[in-house]
């Protein structure tokens, strides 16, 4: 049977911040949340942000910050696997909410402020009936109850919820706070990276630190205490520039058979289409002898098809297309069809 | 037992194809202990060798000794209770489905057993607990809902179970659920490995190879290393000794939209379009996914034209499946890419041959 050493416990939960002052890059919200530990006053919260930005951890904080002990108590947290229909957001969110709170010292002595609060994390899943269901909740509540809603996309929350929130965006994180970070941890659990490595591991995560830790856990796993920037791009698997490059050489050709053979490859090597698009992207854009007609064209087929990936349309089939698009626009050859 | 069963590797050490990574994984897990893990890569590159392969590397033999079981489940969702029937696999260590199955009830069956592993916790002889590894095929193929459901589970969870996920497609895997594991990339194996790892077969087996024969199987495998296999043992029972030039089986089904591309480029008309409507529908009744369908036609089609008339007729195929997709009757879209291509390709041979 395989036992979990303390020692082998994943890096991410062990360097969850727990107090809301040890969330990293996100001054604003920050400051804003310690000011309301000080005085006790909440509004209603909205996170934003891409995954990976410490807004869950945020929340747990704050939550755990303002109630101490009565944390089980005074807080209810509900996230996308816990049934958050119509029905539920009626009965249980308000059965929560409709218990009232007395306000001081509570039975373990812990002053904590006049109202409970309710987390509903990854808030993008629910429906909009059970978001509209949640306005009157919300009005009807609000003396004893705040809410906290968290999501990765802002716009996945219906505009009368949105606009009764204090809004908060949570911002990639940049390199220097990032390497910061991930110092902070090598130190603790004596790991060496040298300074390039450093610097291709904030590239590779993009802004998202859980990614970087759990890069970063899997590389002092497989490759020992001292690792290299190589060591990091084996465990990450991006897709090496000379992918793309090749790719963006065969379309310039204006040989159809040849870009062919170059997507066929790619997809066989298991490459995501779509994070080949967004490396095609940024080379398109940054080439400095193509038009900026040429770089339009491409750009809006390469939009196009980001969109029907996410419809769940085939890889292949769209890169393909891409492909195509790009040579006809690189090689000026007919745009339209011709029959 | 078939050889692509015969002949899976059991153990990360005798995995050949994918060296490097299965060294890798050994190491992730020498600490009997490894994050969750997602593995992509395209169909028939051995993601489900290497997951079982980790397995056992993790639990021993007993992850081996699985049992099947179709068991239905009722599951408590607020007011109402679900019935689900649901094929699982498992061992004492691990469980694996196919959550997709599970159709638009997938968000509760994935949470109803990572709960339930997390109740039943396995002790060891030190009083220590394990974990259980949870194994979820097919993740693209999960409802948006149930891969949100994963996310705060992934964390809650992390202490009890290790979940490994498997997809062929990782673009239709969330962000936020790709942030949370090790992604692993499994790429297919190359020419030159097929021909390897079908010269070892056939070394075991005891066959006489003629030249090149292991080389025009695995050419026309097209990377996939279970179907070169496959093939191989088609041959050998279609005709044993080999001959010099004996040709690598082709699928039954690819053979059909072979002729179904003739029968298209021949000629162009609604009665044409109307037989050709029923070859489709006949390679859907036999569970031809209708994208491998569309692809295989591209593909073949593409055979015949010029260079000119490809980028058209790929834009087109690109645009009816993503239709395909967001439809709900496959037979619609193929046929109108087929439409399609007969009016391109009859404007093309009226300009052309006037
Ligand atoms: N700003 C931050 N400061 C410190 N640690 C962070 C920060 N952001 C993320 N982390 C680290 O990443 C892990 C995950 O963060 P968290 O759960 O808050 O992400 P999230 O924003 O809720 O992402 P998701 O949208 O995927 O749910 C934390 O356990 C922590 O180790
Ligand atoms: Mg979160």
């Amino acid at each position: 049977m395989a036992p979990i050493h303390s020692s082998s416990q994943q890096w991410v939960e062990k360097y969850r911040p727990k107090q809301v002052k040890d969330v990293a890059h996100q001054e604003e919200v920050v400051r804003a949340l310690t000011n309301t530990l000080e005085t006790g006053n909440l509004p209603h919260l909205l996170f934003y942000g891409p995954p990976g930005t410490g807004k869950t951890t945020t929340a747990l904080a704050i939550a755990h910050q303002l109630f101490g002990p009565e944390y089980k108590s005074r807080v209810l947290e509900l996230n996308a696997s816990d049934d958050r229909g119509i029905n539920v957001v009626r009965t249980k969110i308000k059965d929560f909410a409709a218990v009232a709170v007395g306000s001081g010292n509570t039975n373990s002595g812990y002053l904590c402020p006049p109202f409970k609060i309710i987390i509903l994390d990854e808030a993008d899943s629910m429906t909009e009936d059970a978001q509209n269901a949640l306005r009157r909740t919300m009005e009807t509540y609000s003396k004893v109850t705040r809410f906290c809603f968290i999501c990765n996309y802002v716009s996945r929350i219906i505009e009368p919820l949105a606009s009764r929130c204090a809004k908060f965006r949570f911002k990639p994180l940049v390199e220097d706070i990032m390497t910061g970070r991930i110092l902070h941890i090598c130190k603790e659990e004596g790991v060496h990276l040298d300074s390039d490595a450093l610097t291709m591991l904030s590239s590779i995560s993009e802004g998202d630190l859980r990614r970087a830790i759990t890069y970063l856990q899997s590389a002092a796993r497989l490759y020992g205490s001292s690792i290299s920037s190589n060591n990091l791009i084996s465990v990450s698997g991006i897709v090496p520039k000379e992918v793309v490059q090749s790719l963006y050489q065969a379309c310039k050709t204006g040989q159809f058979d040849l870009a062919q053979k170059e997507v066929s490859d790619i997809i066989a090597e298991g490459h995501p289409a779509s994070q080949i698009f967004s490396q095609l992207y940024d080379m398109v854009v940054q080439a400095t002898d193509i038009s900026d007609e040429t770089k339009a064209r491409i750009s809006q087929r390469l939009a196009e098809a980001d969109k029907c990936l996410i419809d769940g349309a085939d890889e292949y089939l769209q890169l393909l297309d891409v492909a195509s698009n790009a040579m006809r626009s690189l090689c000026n050859m007919t745009q339209e069809c011709c029959y | 037992m078939l050889w692509v069963d015969k002949y899976r590797p059991r153990s990360l050490d005798k995995i050949s194809v994918h060296r490097e990574i299965a060294n890798n994984l050994k190491n992730l897990v020498s600490e009997h202990d490894c994050p969750h893990l997602l593995f992509y890569g395209p169909s028939g590159a051995g993601k489900k060798t290497l997951i079982m392969a980790l397995l056992k590397q993790i639990f021993g033999p007993g992850a081996e000794k699985v049992k099947v079981e179709n068991k239905p489940w009722k599951i408590e969702a607020g007011t109402r209770t679900i019935d689900v029937e649901l094929t699982t696999v498992s061992s004492n260590h691990h469980v694996e489905l196919n959550p997709s199955d599970a159709g638009f009830q997938d968000r509760y069956v994935v949470q109803e057993i990572i709960k339930e592993m997390a109740k039943s916790r396995p002790i060891d002889v030190n009083g220590t607990k394990g974990f259980k590894v949870l194994v979820l095929n097919e993740v693209d193929k999960l409802s948006k809902e149930a891969q949100h459901s994963l996310r705060r589970t992934m964390e809650i969870y992390s202490g009890a179970c290790r979940i490994i996920l498997c997809c062929d497609s990782v673009s239709k895997v969330l962000e936020a659920v790709r942030s949370r594991c090790l992604n692993i990339r499994i790429n297919s194996p190359s020419k030159e490995q097929i021909v390897d790892v079908l010269e070892y077969i056939a070394k075991k087996e005891g066959l006489q190879l003629p030249m090149g024969f292991t080389g025009r199987i695995a050419q026309q495998s097209n990377r996939n290393l279970r179907r070169a296999i496959l093939c191989f043992e088609a041959c050998k029972v279609q005709q044993y000794p080999f001959t010099d030039n004996q040709p690598a089986q082709t699928l039954d089904w690819e053979q059909y939209i072979s002729e179904i591309a003739s029968d298209i480029v021949n000629e162009q008309s609604p009665k044409r379009l109307y037989m050709v409507r029923g070859k489709i529908y006949e390679l859907l009744v036999n569970c031809i996914p209708p994208e491998v369908v569309l692809k295989r036609l591209l593909f073949e089609l593409m055979k015949k034209l010029d260079s000119e008339l490809k980028h058209e007729v790929c834009h087109w195929a690109a645009y009816y499946e993503h239709r395909m997709r967001l439809g709900q009757k496959a037979i619609f879209h193929l046929e109108a890419f087929i439409a399609k291509f007969m009016s391109i390709y009859k404007k093309f041979l009226i300009a052309t041959f006037g």
